[in-house]
C-alpha cells in the first residue's frame, strides 16, 4: 500500500487520478482501519489531514464550514457550533468511544454510507452541503445525496469531498437528534431521528425531519415535516408527525430489530425530538 | 513492501522508525519501540486496551496508523510514573484492587488520565461514559471507577 500526503485537495484528486488498484482518502480512518484489518488494504492511501484548512473550523457568512479532517472531539467542544447547531453536534457526539471520537469525522460518517450512521440524518435535516472536488472541478452537494445505498455514495472515482458546510441557523431555531440502542452507549442505532425547525414565537415555520436505519439510506421524511409546519407543537400535529414518521421508509428485519419495531420507534423519537428541537428554538439550551 | 520514515516524540523523547505503510501504531508503539504497555484487545477500536494520547486526544491506536504519526506527540502508559514513583491513578488501581489480569488497566489509566485533564471533578456518569470505550472482562468496573475518584481527589488536593 502507497501512504500519500498531498498539500492540497486537488493534489489529491491529481493523485487519485494517476494512481492504479483501489483507491482510499483517509481522514480518521476509524473506519478504514477497520476495513484493512479484514483485508480489504487498498493500493493508495491518500491521507487529507495535512491539507491546509483540512482541520479548521471557521464561520463563514453566519454558517460554518467544517475541514474534513476534524474529530467529533473538537466538533462537540466547540461552542459556536453547539450554540448553532446543537443537534449536528450531538449527533457527532454519539459516534463510538472517547477513542473513536477523537479520530472520526462527520464526513468519514457521510462517506462510509451506512444506513444507521448518526450523523447524517441530524446534517440532512440542518441542510447541510458537502464540496465535492473531482477532475471536472468542485460542486456542492446536499448531505442526503451522498448515500445512495450501504456502503455506496454518489461520488465518481477520484473525486473526494474538501469541506462540509452547514448554513446559517437564523434566529429562533432549533434542532435535536436521538436515537435508539438496546444500551446506553457504543452501539449502532435501531433508529436514529432529526428535527431541525424554526419558530415564529410558538408557531412553526420551518421543519426538517430525517431518519436514519429506515431505509437503505437516511431519509429526508416530507410528510413529517408538513405535519409541524403551521402548528405549535400541540398534540394533534406530535400526532400526525410520529404517524408520518412511522410511515416513512422501508425498514427491514435484522438482528437489532424487526421493521415493526423500528416503524413504531420512529414515530417515537420524532415526537420527542420535535419536543426538544421547538424547546431549542424557542431559547432553552 | 512500502515502507515509510516516521519522526515522532513519545513520552517526551524524540523517536524514529521505519514502518509498512500498513503498520497500526499499536503495532509500532509494541514491536519496534518495545513499548508494550498498549495491548491489542480487538485490534478494531472495541476495547480501548491499545488506548494513547496522540496530540492530546486519547485515541485507539490501533485505529492509527504508524505513517500518520509524522511529527505527532505520543503518550504512553510508560510516561505516567516519574521514576519509581507511581502516578497517583497508578497508585489508586493498585490500593483499589481495580484490576485483575491487567490487559484492560494500561489503557484504562491514560484515558482516565485524559478525563482528568479535562475534568478534576468527574461525577460517577461522567467516568462511565468517558470510559465506555474501555472493556475490562474482570473487575466489572465499580472498583476503577472508585480508583479514578479517589486519585482525582488527590490529585485535586496536591494541586
Ligand atoms: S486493541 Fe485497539 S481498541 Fe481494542
Ligand atoms: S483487569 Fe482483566 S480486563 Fe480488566
Amino acid at each position: 500500500m502507497q501512504y500519500l500526503k498531498p498539500a492540497s485537495f486537488e493534489e489529491a484528486v491529481a493523485m487519485a487520478g494517476e494512481a492504479h488498484g483501489d483507491v482510499r482518502f483517509l481522514a480518521g480512518g476509524t473506519d478504514l482501519l477497520v476495513r484493512m484489518r479484514m483485508g480489504r488494504v487498498p493500493d493508495v492511501l491518500i491521507d487529507l489531514k495535512h491539507i491546509p484548512g483540512a482541520r479548521d473550523i471557521v464561520c463563514e457568512g453566519g454558517g460554518w464550514r467544517i475541514g474534513v479532517a476534524v474529530p467529533g472531539a473538537e466538533l462537540t467542544e466547540h461552542a459556536g457550533l453547539r450554540a448553532d447547531w446543537p443537534g449536528v453536534v450531538e449527533a457527532i457526539g454519539l459516534i463510538g468511544s472517547t477513542q473513536v471520537q477523537g479520530r472520526a469525522t462527520p464526513v468519514g460518517n457521510l462517506m462510509n454510507a451506512s444506513p444507521a450512521a448518526d450523523s447524517v440524518p441530524a446534517l440532512i435535516a440542518a441542510g447541510a452541503e458537502v464540496e465535492v472536488l473531482g477532475p471536472k472541478g468542485a460542486r456542492r452537494v446536499a448531505v442526503g445525496d451522498i448515500p445512495t445505498g450501504p456502503g455506496q455514495t454518489s461520488l465518481a472515482q477520484g473525486e473526494v469531498i474538501s469541506a462540509l458546510y452547514l448554513p446559517p441557523r437564523g434566529a429562533h431555531g432549533g434542532d435535536a437528534y436521538q436515537r435508539f440502542i438496546p444500551r446506553t452507549e457504543m452501539d449502532i442505532a435501531v433508529v436514529g431521528c432529526a428535527v431541525s425547525l424554526s419558530r415564529d414565537g410558538d408557531v412553526i415555520t420551518e421543519a426538517r425531519v430525517a431518519l436514519g436505519a429506515m431505509a437503505p439510506t437516511a431519509l429526508m421524511v416530507e410528510e413529517a415535516a408538513a405535519a409541524l409546519e403551521g402548528t405549535t407543537l400541540g398534540g394533534e400535529a406530535l400526532a400526525a408527525l410520529g404517524e408520518a414518521a412511522s410511515a416513512a421508509g422501508e425498514p427491514i428485519d435484522d438482528k437489532r430489530g424487526t421493521a415493526k419495531f423500528r416503524r413504531h420507534v420512529a414515530g417515537v423519537l420524532a415526537r420527542r425530538v420535535a419536543l426538544v428541537a421547538y424547546e431549542r428554538a424557542g431559547g432553552a439550551k | 513492501m512500502s515502507m515509510v520514515h516516521v519522526s515522532a516524540r513519545v513520552n517526551g523523547d524524540a523517536v524514529e522508525f521505519l514502518c509498512d505503510s500498513r503498520e497500526t501504531l499499536l503495532d509500532v508503539l509494541r514491536d519496534r519501540l518495545a513499548l508494550t504497555g498498549a495491548k491489542e484487545g480487538c485490534g478494531t477500536g472495541d476495547c480501548g486496551a491499545c488506548s494513547v494520547i496522540f496530540n492530546g486526544r486519547l485515541v485507539a491506536s490501533c485505529l492509527v496508523l504508524g505513517a500518520e504519526a509524522e511529527g505527532a506527540e505520543i503518550e504512553t502508559v510508560e510516561g505516567m510514573a516519574d521514576g519509581e514513583k507511581l502516578h497517583p491513578l497508578q497508585q489508586k488501581i493498585i490500593e483499589h484492587a481495580a484490576l485483575q489480569c491487567g490487559i484492560c488497566t494500561p489503557g484504562i489509566l491514560i484515558a482516565a488520565r485524559a478525563l482528568l485533564a479535562k475534568n478534576p471533578d468527574p461525577n460517577e456518569k461522567e467516568i462511565r461514559y468517558w470510559l465506555a470505550g474501555n472493556l475490562c472482562r474482570c473487575t466489572g468496573y465499580d472498583k476503577i471507577i472508585r480508583a479514578i475518584q479517589d486519585a482525582a481527589a488527590e490529585m485535586r488536593e496536591e494541586a
